[in-house]
């Protein structure tokens, strides 16, 4: 990334961090959409598995959208001179986005029953996944451009080798949100299984009972 | 859609006997219409300041309507009964969006004239019409919104704050196709009677879109 894509010429250095950021915020917004499509499983099967695959993808997109947010301001910053700009489509409908799912934790916290939990947290996951596209619609209808287009379909604006580093870091970024949704379920999955088999072998007093929390257990 | 009619008509019973949401809404929305007047020291506005005025006190009136929406059905067990009933799910949706179209409308009735007398600079009637129209079509979106995020917050033991924290930012396309649209309405100029197509468009795309979903997933509520 550093060494092989070229100096951008009119921002030189700092240009690199589009090889971050715009595939932190391209995973996170699938990322969402993809927690609602596990989220879909869950309403259809009713297994609480799908609630915590849906769950953990969106965990991740959040975390990745936070980090995508900070990386684009740091760009705004060093190619606009501003950490923030209203007339972005691309900047303003993400944050929406992203605050419409930091609410997801917090509603989730807020039902006490477990199974009444998943089952309106895969509602939620439906439609907000379902109104990322829609808030984009709205939000660049109501701006002006001025982010660098350079994922227009017909035409890539981005010289080969510039293009050829940015599919590697946006496979490599995918790649990165797959491992660690794939670790996390591993670790969510082990954790219930070390419970059932301590609450088997020692008997159910010595197992504190889980507290009451956003995460479906 | 029988069920429906019976269900809505009595809410809208409930509200005339008891007078407890509606009349909140309309106070609400001329007290906030003091205080733009004096958060933004101008005698009268207009233009796109104007519109954003009347979106925004429009929709936190329509937030308390929200909040108050299912509060009967918890408290006096009604969503028990409706699940004994042997009828479609679906129909506690419709009724209840179209009770808070209803309170939507009765709210606007009164506060749209209100803001053409206290604030609104250029006169009303000229962008009524225009006005009319897309009102219809945002409450529409509130309504079919409001009535969703209201039946989740209701079983949460933060409700007063999960419903308006889950509906805001799922409101905000629509806020913004009706701020816009309702901006060259309300101009000093008189650019325009009517309100431009595309936000119109967008809006009722919304409309569509949410509708749908909402119908879709609105049975997953209910269950128990």
């Amino acid at each position: 990334m550093f060494f092989y894509a070229p100096l951008d010429v009119s921002q030189g250095f700092v240009q690199k961090i589009f090889y971050i950021h715009v595939p932190l915020a391209i995973v996170s917004l699938g990322g969402f959409i993809f927690g609602g499509v596990l989220a879909i499983g869950y309403l259809r099967t009713g297994d609480r598995a799908w609630d915590m695959r849906s769950y953990v993808a969106i965990h991740m997109a959040l975390i990745f959208g936070v980090g995508g947010l900070i990386t684009g301001s740091i760009w705004a910053k060093a190619s606009w001179g501003h950490w923030w700009v209203w007339n972005e489509p691309t900047l303003v409908s993400f944050l929406i986005v992203l605050l419409l799912f930091a609410t997801y934790q917090p509603m989730r916290f807020s039902i006490e029953d477990p199974e009444r939990q998943s089952r309106y947290a895969s509602v939620f996951a439906v439609v907000a996944g379902a109104f990322v596209p829609l808030n984009y619609l709205a939000v660049s209808l109501a701006t002006a451009y001025v982010h660098p287009r350079v994922l227009t379909l017909n035409s890539a604006n981005l010289p080969p080798s510039m293009g050829l580093v940015f599919v590697v870091s946006l496979v490599g970024i995918t790649l990165l949100y797959v491992t660690l949704w794939k670790f996390e379920m591993a670790a969510k999955n082990a954790r219930s299984q070390v419970r059932r088999l301590r609450r088997t072998l020692l008997g159910d007093d010595t197992v504190r009972p889980v507290g009451r929390s956003a995460a479906p257990s | 859609m029988k069920t429906a009619m019976v269900v809505l008509r009595k809410d809208l019973r409930l509200e005339m006997r008891t007078w407890e949401t509606v009349p909140a809404m309309v106070l609400f929305a001329l007290v906030t219409f003091v205080i733009f007047h004096f958060g933004l020291n101008r005698a009268t506005i207009d233009g796109q300041l104007a519109a954003g005025v009347l979106v925004v006190t429009l929709l936190f009136a329509a937030l308390l309507g929200v909040n108050r929406l299912f509060v009967a059905e918890r408290e006096q067990g009604g969503f028990d009964a409706f699940l004994l009933a042997p009828v479609d799910r679906t129909a506690l949706l419709v009724a209840k969006a179209s009770a808070l179209f209803l309170f939507l409308v009765v709210l606007e009735v009164i506060a749209v004239p209100a803001f053409g007398l206290f604030l609104l600079g250029p006169p009303l009637g000229h962008a009524l019409p225009g006005l009319i129209l897309l009102l219809a079509l945002a409450n529409l979106g509130l309504s079919v919104i409001g009535t969703f995020v209201s039946a989740i917050a209701i079983h949460t033991r933060a409700r007063d704050l999960i419903g308006p924290m889950l509906g805001l930012p799922l409101l905000v396309p629509a806020l913004i196709a009706t701020a816009r649209a309702a901006g060259p309405l309300l101009a000093a100029t008189h650019a325009s009677s009517a309100p431009p197509g595309k936000w119109l468009l967008i809006l009722a795309l919304y409309d569509v879109v949410f509708g749908l979903i909402a119908y879709a997933v609105f049975d997953f509520l209910l269950e128990d």
